[in-house]
């Protein structure tokens, strides 16, 4: 099995987005950064199936220099090798999905795709459809089980009132949610190994957006000021009181 | 020109897409795969056999959209809706703003970061595809004013991914999603037996109980359970949360809620910053003795 993850790097906003004084972006300076949990479970279940089965696991990434740092963190859950796609621009989707679709191509043929449902910051829900397209393979989305097996993926999409199953025939994409499976956290060895993995980085130049940003806008809270009901369990008779005007008592 | 609307049946976020659409002006019509209703001005019901086919859904939207030249479609922010209108985007080569708050002209604003921050874009020339974000507009109430059939061509390749089987839930206790009141639990829980608290005042309410993501991350209960951007959006009327620090993303999920109550040992928390009612102090002294006190109020 080859297996490849598409993953993007995202800030921890924590619990307050402050943006740049231009508004074109999150202020960054003191956070941390990561892959959305969507993609983190997408790199933990194609290392488990690889685990299994045996073959490959590539981690593709477009984004600026420092998105090596996850890609290291995906190697370190697992993953064999990173593609690195270096830019400094924001991309939009299609654009997006057009680069991704060249380095896979350059690095075909892959059994499976896998991306997440939507990305962590941007969140427009399409590329890995977008790239579906361009290969002409076949797309299940959203997904919250996967079972492959004998050339084939069997899976499985939660909905309101339960389970959407499909089967497809490999190769194919797929993209996957949170709670697919509960990734591992990485051993201090297999972060020293994945140190040592091999990325191949790659300068690429950005075509114009067509969905064009123009700037950013942090949506102005409830206004709240809650109301201090006390301190400890002498709290307890003022709770029950709120519960009880609120009609859930 | 017209606007497109997909509609799924009985779907309350479709029926805010055609307020979406309603918006942009022009008639509004609608496409359902399917028998449907919904208050546009015509429903063009496409008759497509058979289960969920993503590719199928999206051809039938394709050649309408052929038919009528919109200048919109529009669809609701739901997964099918993000998935149908992401094909027909991809089918188009055209861009999707996806979970779109407002539009002016060509200038739309759209969700980020599961709407803890907007952005405002412009989207290009020519016919304009976005989905409408959930619960950012009212229903729209009424019927359709005329019902057209068609029959869209689909090739084997347009239902070559579709549902092969739907399996119900296991029904057990009451689903969060639907809850009316959610007792969440963060890390300040502490571990997984530190909920017992918590079922306990969720048990009192008849609600549920929730948790954060750092919660299933390790372990200490599943993921069904985990509120936020990348877990379930609940809308209760009381959302009760326990040693929760209030990370964007967690809010993401509980903003829906009508009343917010926060519980947390460290009065700076940025969860007060949200919440409609404050306790400050240790949530295992403090649910025990909520608990004691609804059942004191009821034996009385
Ligand atoms: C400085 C800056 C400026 C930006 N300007 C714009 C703009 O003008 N217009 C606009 O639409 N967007 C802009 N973006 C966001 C843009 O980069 C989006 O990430 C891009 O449009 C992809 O869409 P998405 O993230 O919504 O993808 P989704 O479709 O939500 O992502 C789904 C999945 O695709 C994969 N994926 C997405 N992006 C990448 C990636 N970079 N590398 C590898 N895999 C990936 C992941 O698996 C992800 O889970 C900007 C970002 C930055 C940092
Ligand atoms: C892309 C992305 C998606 C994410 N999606 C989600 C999501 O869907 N849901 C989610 O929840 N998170 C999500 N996160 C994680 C999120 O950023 C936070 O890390 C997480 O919500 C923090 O969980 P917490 O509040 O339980 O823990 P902490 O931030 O560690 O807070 C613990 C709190 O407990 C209090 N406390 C400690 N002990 C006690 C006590 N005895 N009594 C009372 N209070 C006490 C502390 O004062 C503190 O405020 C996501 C992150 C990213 C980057």
């Amino acid at each position: 099995m080859r297996i490849l993850v598409a993953v993007k790097r995202v800030p921890i906003t924590g619990g307050r987005i402050v943006l740049t004084d231009d508004g074109q972006a999150i202020q960054t300076r003191h956070l941390g950064f990561t892959i959305s949990p969507h993609e983190e479970c997408g790199v933990e279940e194609a290392v488990r199936i690889v685990e299994a089965q045996g073959g490959e696991v590539v981690v593709l990434t477009l984004g600026p220099a420092e998105a090596e740092e996850q890609l290291r963190e995906c190697m370190a859950i697992g993953a064999d090798r990173g593609i690195h796609l270096v830019s400094d621009e924001e991309w939009d989707a299609q654009a997006t999905a057009a680069a991704l679709v060249e380095a896979i191509r350059a690095e075909a043929p892959f059994d499976l795709i896998v991306f997440g449902n939507e990305s962590a910051d941007a969140g427009n829900y399409q590329v890995g459809i977008r790239v579906a397209y361009a290969l002409g393979l076949p797309i299940v989305t959203g997904l919250k089980g996967l079972v492959v097996s004998d050339g084939r993926a069997r899976a499985e999409q939660e909905t309101a009132s339960g389970r959407d199953v499909y089967e497809v025939g490999l190769p194919a994409i797929v993209t996957v949610k949170e709670g697919l499976n509960l990734p591992r956290y990485p051993s201090v060895p297999a972060k020293l190994r994945a140190n040592r993995k091999p990325v191949a980085a790659q300068a690429v130049g950005r075509p114009p957006s067509r969905l064009q940003k123009l700037r950013l806008v942090v949506p102005a809270g409830r206004g709240k000021q809650a109301e201090i009901l006390g301190r400890g369990p002498e709290a307890a008779p003022a709770v029950v009181e709120i519960m009880r005007r609120l009609g859930v008592a | 020109m017209s606007v497109l609307v997909l509609i799924e049946p009985d779907d309350e976020l479709a029926l805010q897409a055609v307020t979406l659409a309603r918006s942009l002006g022009g008639p509004v019509q609608g496409i359902s795969i399917g028998p449907a209703d919904a208050p546009v001005d015509v429903l063009h019901v496409a008759q497509v056999d058979g289960s969920y086919a993503p590719g199928a859904w999206a051809a039938a939207v394709v050649q309408l959209v052929e038919r009528l030249a919109p200048s919109a479609v529009v669809a609701p922010g739901s997964d099918r809706g993000n998935e149908v209108l992401a094909h027909v985007a991809a089918r188009l080569d055209l861009p999707l703003a996806a979970n779109v708050t407002e539009m002016r002209g060509d200038e739309v604003t759209r969700q980020r970061w599961g709407g803890s921050l907007l952005e405002e874009a412009r989207l290009g020339e020519g016919l304009k595809l976005l989905t409408a974000a959930p619960h950012a507009f009212e229903a729209a109430a009424g019927r359709a004013g005329a019902t057209e059939s068609f029959a869209p061509a689909l090739a084997e390749a347009d239902t070559a991914v579709r549902v092969v089987e739907s399996v119900g839930a296991s029904t057990g206790g009451i689903s969060l999603a639907e809850a009316k009141v959610v007792v969440s639990g963060g890390r300040g829980v502490g571990s997984a037996e530190g909920f017992a608290v918590l079922e306990e005042l969720a048990g009192l309410l008849g609600g549920a109980v929730g948790c954060s993501r750092v919660v299933t991350s390790a372990g200490w209960r599943p993921h069904a359970d985990q509120v936020g951007q990348t877990g379930t959006k609940v809308s209760p009327e009381l959302y009760v949360a326990c040693g929760i620090s209030g990370a964007t993303q967690h809010i993401a999920g509980c903003k829906g809620a009508k009343k917010l109550l926060a519980i947390n040992g460290d009065p700076e928390a940025t969860i007060f910053a949200h919440a409609d009612y404050a306790v400050i102090g240790d949530l295992h002294e403090i649910l025990p003795a909520i608990s004691a006190e609804l059942r004191k109020a009821r034996a009385a």
